[in-house]
C-alpha cells in the first residue's frame, strides 16, 4: 500500500516549520514519527499535499527536569519515555504507560507529541498526561501558549491547537512529596490499543489521609474523562482499600462510553471501575512520604 | 527563506548494512521498498503493511523499527541494518544460529524481523526472562504458530552470547 503522492519539505527548526505551515496552509500537516499518520495516508483516509517533517528540529527532541517541570520535547519517542531514569524516579505512571503503548517497534519511532496531537480516543498518553496535571506548550507566529491537558483532548481526533501551532513540549509539574502516580489498562487483546485505561496522581498525608486525588479514565468518550466522583469520594478521607474500591466504582459515572465490537457500554463502565481501583492502588503504592 | 517542498525527487543518504547509498525517492517511497526495490534487499518482508505484523522491522540507527511505516526520506542521513547485514561473512550470527538450532521457524516468512527483533532485544537486555521475550515480540506475528520455539531460538542465543553484545 502507498500514501497518495505528496511533497516533502523537511523542517530544520520551530521557526522554520511554523513559516512552512503558514505557507501551505491546509494542504500542509505536521510529520512527527508517522506511525499514526503513515498508517492513515497508506489506508488514504487522509491525503496531505505537503509533509512538513518535524523529526529533523533537533530542539524537539528529549527530556529534562526545568524547575519544578519534566519537560518532554514533542518528538521524544515513546521507547525514551519509557527507560527515562528522571521520569522513572518521579512519574512511574508515565513510565508505565509509555512501556505498555504498541510494541517495541512502535515504541521506537513513535512520539509523544505526535500521539497527543493525533488524539486518538484509545491512546494511552492522553490519560496519564492528564492525570498527572500535564500542559502543551504550543507555538506559532505570534507567540507562545500553553493548554492543560485535561483542556487540550476536545473531541474525538481533535484537540485545542490552531491550524498554524505546532506542539513543542509536554510539561509536567514534580509531583509533590507524598505523591505517587500509576497507570493501568486493558488492551486490547489484537490491537494493543485502549479499551479501558486509568491513571491516577495521588497525594497522601503522613497521617494516611488523602490530600489530592486526580483519576482519569480513557477508552470511555473522545478523549480521557476525569472521574470527578471517585476524586471526591477519595478527598481528605484515610486511603484504605475498602475506600478505594469504593471510590474507583464510581469512576464511570455520569459516562457515556463509546461501544465496538469488542466492548459494549456497560462492560466498559464495570471495566472501568477495575482498572481506576487498580491505577489509584498502584499510585498510592507509591507514595514516598 | 523556509525550504522549498519537493514532490517527485528528493535526495537521500542513508547507510545501509555499512554501505552508503545516494539516491532521489518519492516521497512516498517507504523505507521497506526503497531497501526492497531500489536496493534489492529483499530479506526484509513485507507483511500485512499495516504495521502490524512486524515481518518488515530492520534498525534504524540501532533501534527495531517497522520499515513498512516510516517514509524512505524520513531515513536520510540514518544507518540501517536488515537482515542482509546480520552474519560475519560465513559466520551466522547467534540469534541467526539459535533459530536453526531451535527450529525457530517453519515457513521462514516472519524469520528476518523475528531476529532483527531479538537482536534488538539482546543488545539492550542481554539476559532476558521468558515474559521480557515474549514482551519484546509483541509486534511481530507468526502465522505458523512456531511462538514456543522462537522464544526457544532467542533463549538458546542469549546464552551463546553469555550476556555480552555481539553485533557488528
Amino acid at each position: 500500500m502507498f500514501p497518495a503522492n505528496f511533497g516533502y519539505v523537511a523542517a530544520r527548526s520551530i521557526e522554520e516549520a511554523i513559516q512552512l505551515m503558514a505557507k501551505h496552509g491546509e494542504d500542509g500537516k505536521l510529520l512527527a514519527g508517522g506511525h499514526s499518520l503513515i498508517p492513515a495516508m497508506k489506508l488514504r483516509l487522509t491525503s496531505p499535499k505537503t509533509l512538513i517533517d518535524l523529526g529533523t528540529v533537533p530542539a524537539l527532541h528529549g527530556i529534562k527536569l526545568d524547575g519544578n517541570n519534566l519537560v518532554i520535547g514533542a518528538l521524544t519517542v515513546h521507547a525514551d519515555v519509557a527507560s527515562s531514569d528522571l521520569l522513572r524516579k518521579h512519574v512511574p505512571g508515565l513510565s508505565e504507560a509509555a512501556h505498555v503503548i504498541g510494541d517495541v517497534q512502535v515504541r521506537n519511532r513513535g512520539t509523544i507529541g505526535g500521539s497527543c496531537a493525533h488524539a486518538d480516543p484509545a491512546a494511552d498518553m492522553p490519560v496519564i498526561l492528564a492525570a498527572l496535571n500535564a500542559s502543551f506548550t504550543i507555538q506559532s507566529a505570534s507567540g507562545t501558549r500553553a493548554i492543560k491537558a485535561d483542556e487540550f483532548f476536545t473531541d474525538f481526533y481533535t484537540t485545542a491547537m490552531k491550524e498554524n501551532e505546532v506542539l513543542t513540549e509536554v510539561r509536567i509539574p514534580l509531583p509533590g512529596s507524598g505523591s505517587g502516580t500509576a497507570y493501568a489498562k486493558l488492551p486490547h487483546p489484537a490491537s494493543g490499543y485502549v479499551v479501558v485505561s486509568a491513571g491516577a496522581l495521588i497525594t497522601r498525608q503522613a497521617s494516611g489521609a488523602c490530600t489530592s486525588a486526580r483519576v482519569f479514565v480513557g477508552g470511555l468518550g473522545s478523549g480521557p474523562v476525569r472521574a470527578v466522583a471517585t476524586e471526591m469520594e477519595l478527598q481528605g478521607k484515610p486511603l484504605t482499600p475498602q475506600l478505594i474500591a469504593a471510590a474507583a466504582a464510581k469512576a464511570a459515572e455520569e459516562t457515556d462510553p463509546v461501544e465496538d465490537s469488542y466492548a459494549d457500554a456497560e462492560y466498559k463502565r464495570a471495566v472501568a471501575a477495575v482498572y481506576a481501583r487498580k491505577a489509584i492502588e498502584a499510585a498510592v503504592g507509591r507514595v514516598n512520604v | 527563506m523556509a525550504a522549498e517542498a519537493q514532490y517527485t525527487a528528493v535526495p537521500v543518504s542513508i547507510t545501509v548494512n555499512g554501505v552508503q547509498y545516494n539516491a532521489t525517492v518519492e516521497p512516498r517511497t517507504l523505507l521497506v521498498y526503497f531497501l526492497r526495490e531500489h536496493l534489492n534487499l529483499t530479506g526484509t518482508h513485507v507483511g500485512c503493511d499495516t504495521s502490524q505484523c512486524g515481518a518488515c522491522t530492520v534498525h534504524l540507527d540501532g533501534r527495531a523499527v517497522k520499515s513498512c511505516t516510516i517514509l524512505a526520506v524520513q531515513a536520510n542521513g540514518a544507518t540501517v541494518k536488515t537482515i542482509e547485514g546480520l552474519a560475519n561473512g560465513e559466520q551466522f550470527h547467534p540469534v541467526q544460529q539459535g533459530f536453526q538450532e531451535k527450529h525457530g521457524l517453519q515457513c521462514g516468512y516472519c524469520t528476518p524481523g523475528m531476529i532483527m527483533t531479538a537482536v534488538h532485544l539482546l543488545e539492550t537486555n542481554p539476559n532476558p526472562s521468558d515474559d521480557e521475550i515474549k514482551h519484546a515480540l509483541e509486534g511481530n506475528l507468526c502465522r505458523c504458530t512456531g511462538y514456543v520455539n522462537i522464544v526457544e531460538s532467542i533463549k538458546w542465543a542469549a546464552q551463546k552470547m553469555g550476556g555480552k553484545n555481539v553485533s557488528r
